[in-house]
């Protein structure tokens, strides 16, 4: 059974200047994480505010748990946990202060709130800071107090938007595990992400969405083989270059790709690819620095359907930009 | 929906939870309107010449009290906007509570604020010489009436939040309705020195005719406010009911309708 459907939403601002939402579609079976990947402005956060009732689009249709979220927000609202792309928490009040109000907000009794948010900041590793206001919190801490208070009575389906953004790769982790945990738990889980590494490792499957559409949808390994096979890559001295361009050409098929002092071709014999290329380096005196045979990454997937890299990507390692010209 | 009383105490609550987190907010909720006080009483008090017993000070509390307790207009409004900002107030949105809650909360937190601003102003009047002279009834009316006045405020503060959004453009906005209306009033010089157009306006400009109220709970003669024998001026009273009943009757179902539909 399906626990989210969203069919042909559309939504535009500034009468209509800016399209937002442009016929997207997608649906989360139940049980299951839906990663939803996409660049800056690609639509994520105004799919995850209508779904979550908190946004009306133009056009289309959205239902959480059969339930019409724009005829029947209200009830939408009793399933459903919500966490915002910015930790949306009372900042001067302490996390236990917080994780109460919330409790009382979804109608828990005064003792039983009290018992939740203790549970919920032991869950999250948060009992030390419990007193302390949300201010003098780190990101990470937030990200979990701000996750801790959309759990608070169990939801049937729980929104994430972006929950990692902005946190060190160490808080990144403890995030991934707090999230799987949950998905252990049997939550049907819809996650929007720029991290490509993050869909990979959380989701059963991917929709990939830029300027308001879904331009593909599918498990991460459906979506690496739609990308290609795989492969090899190798980095050399800068005097070596020109020479081992000459011997991975000879290996591929296809355009060789060369990146700084890393030659790089698809390869469609796998090992033996590798094993020729080594033998074929041997003979010709050259030492590589690095080679390997490398499975696409989501990274390439993400290039090769939109054409460009997902933005977060480019500051990050600018050197991927050049391989727009794969394409 | 049944939990509607639960959900607004909720919130109210949360409202003083964080004053009680923050005790600065407090202090400096408190500190400006009796800075006003010290001020003026100081400033002007030696200087302008009432005719009323017990001097400027008489005249010029009502004043204060109204202007400050005017200013729970911006003070709703910056608190909602930031509210909005951080995204709390889509939070509560996505939540199962009853519609009008957070705004009624949020209306209530800020009036019980003003319960203690008044109490401390008028503590801050009576050092320095303030003293009413009616009955402890109606002066205890004149608080009722500047309660009610702050509230019905708060509503449209919490209209212009929805509205702006941005805390600081709100701020402004609060400020550039406020402040020509406290001074464009009989709240702290007779309108007589006044255009004649401008005249018109200060009669009928609610923050006067519930400063000629005050005035006249507090037991003073009706005279420094009431210069053109205008309907308002004469029935003070009368016009700043009407005024608070008109505001609430406009501002609450329009916010509450606002809050519903609201979406950043
Ligand atoms: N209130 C608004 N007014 C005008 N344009 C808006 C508004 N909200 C969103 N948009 C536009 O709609 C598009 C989609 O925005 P959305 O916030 O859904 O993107 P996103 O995928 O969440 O991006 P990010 O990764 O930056 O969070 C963007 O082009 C954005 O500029
Ligand atoms: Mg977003």
């Amino acid at each position: 059974m399906k626990s989210v459907i969203a069919e042909h939403l559309v939504k535009t601002y500034r009468n209509g200047e800016v399209k937002a939402l442009d016929d997207l579609s997608l649906d989360v079976e139940e049980g299951t994480v839906l990663g939803v990947l996409g660049p800056n402005g690609a639509g994520k956060t105004t799919t995850v505010r209508i779904l979550a009732t908190l946004l009306k689009p133009d056009s289309g249709i959205a239902t959480v748990a059969g339930i019409d979220v724009a005829k029947h927000p209200d009830k939408v609202r009793e399933l459903i946990g919500l966490s915002g792309q910015y930790a949306a928490v009372d900042e001067t009040l302490t996390g236990w202060d917080n994780l109460v109000m919330f409790g009382r907000l979804y109608h828990l009794g005064k003792l039983t709130s009290i018992k939740r948010a203790d549970e919920l900041l032991e869950r999250f590793s948060l009992t030390d800071s419990a007193r302390r206001p949300i201010k003098t919190y780190s990101g990470g801490m937030r990200r979990r107090l701000d996750l801790a208070a959309s759990l608070i009575v169990q939801p049937k389906v729980l929104f994430l938007d972006e929950p990692t953004t902005g946190l060190d790769p160490r808080g990144r982790q403890e995030m991934w595990g707090v999230i799987q945990e949950l998905v252990k738990g049997g939550v049907t889980l819809l996650l929007t992400t720029q991290y490509l590494e993050e869909a990979d490792q959380l989701a059963d499957e991917i929709a990939v969405i830029d300027h308001g559409k879904v331009i593909a949808r599918g498990t991460s390994d459906a979506l690496k083989k739609q990308v290609g096979g795989e492969r090899l890559e190798i980095t050399v001295e800068n005097t070596d270059i020109t020479k081992t361009q000459e011997i991975v050409s000879r290996i591929s098929t296809s355009a060789i790709h060369t990146d700084v002092r890393t030659i790089s071709a698809p390869v469609s014999t796998g090992s033996i690819a590798l094993m020729e290329a080594l033998r074929a380096l041997d003979e010709a005196k050259i030492h590589p620095l690095d080679i390997a045979l490398k499975r696409p990454s989501l990274d390439d997937v993400f290039l090769s359907l939109t054409g460009h890299v997902a933005e977060e990507e480019v500051i990050a390692q600018p050197v991927k930009k050049k391989r727009g010209g794969k394409k | 929906m049944k939990h509607v009383i639960s959900d607004v105490m909720t919130i109210t609550k949360r409202q003083l939870l964080q004053l009680a987190r923050i005790p600065e907010l407090l202090v400096f909720s408190t500190i400006q309107p009796v800075m006003f006080v010290l001020l003026f009483r100081f400033v002007f008090g030696g200087s302008i010449e009432t005719g009323q017993p017990g001097g400027y000070v008489q005249l010029l509390m009502p004043g204060i009290f109204v202007q400050t307790v005017a200013f729970t207009l911006a003070a709703t409004a910056v608190g909602l906007a930031e509210d909005m900002k951080k995204g709390l107030i889509d939070r509560f949105r996505s939540l199962p509570i009853s519609r009008g809650a957070v705004v009624i909360g949020r209306t209530f937190g800020d009036a019980l604020l003003n319960i203690l601003v008044l109490t401390v102003m008028a503590a801050a009047g009576y050092a320095v010489g303030w003293r009413p002279t009616s009955g402890g009834l109606s002066i205890f009316a004149a608080f009722l009436f500047l309660f009610m006045f702050g509230y019905a405020l708060s509503w449209i503060g919490i209209y212009v939040g929805l509205a702006v959004k941005e805390a600081r453009t709100v701020q402004s906005v609060g400020f550039l309705v406020t402040f020509p209306l406290t001074f464009l009033s009989n709240a702290f010089a007779p309108t007589t020195g006044m255009p004649k157009a401008l005249q018109y306006f200060a009669e009928w400009n609610p923050v006067s005719t519930m400063v000629a109220a005050c005035r006249q709970l507090f037991g003073l003669k009706n005279e420094f406010g009431a210069t053109a024998s205008s309907w308002p001026s004469q029935h003070p009273l009368e016009t700043s009911l009407l005024y608070m009943f008109l505001l609430m009757a406009i501002f609450i179902p329009l916010s509450i309708r606002k809050y519903k539909n609201t979406s950043n």
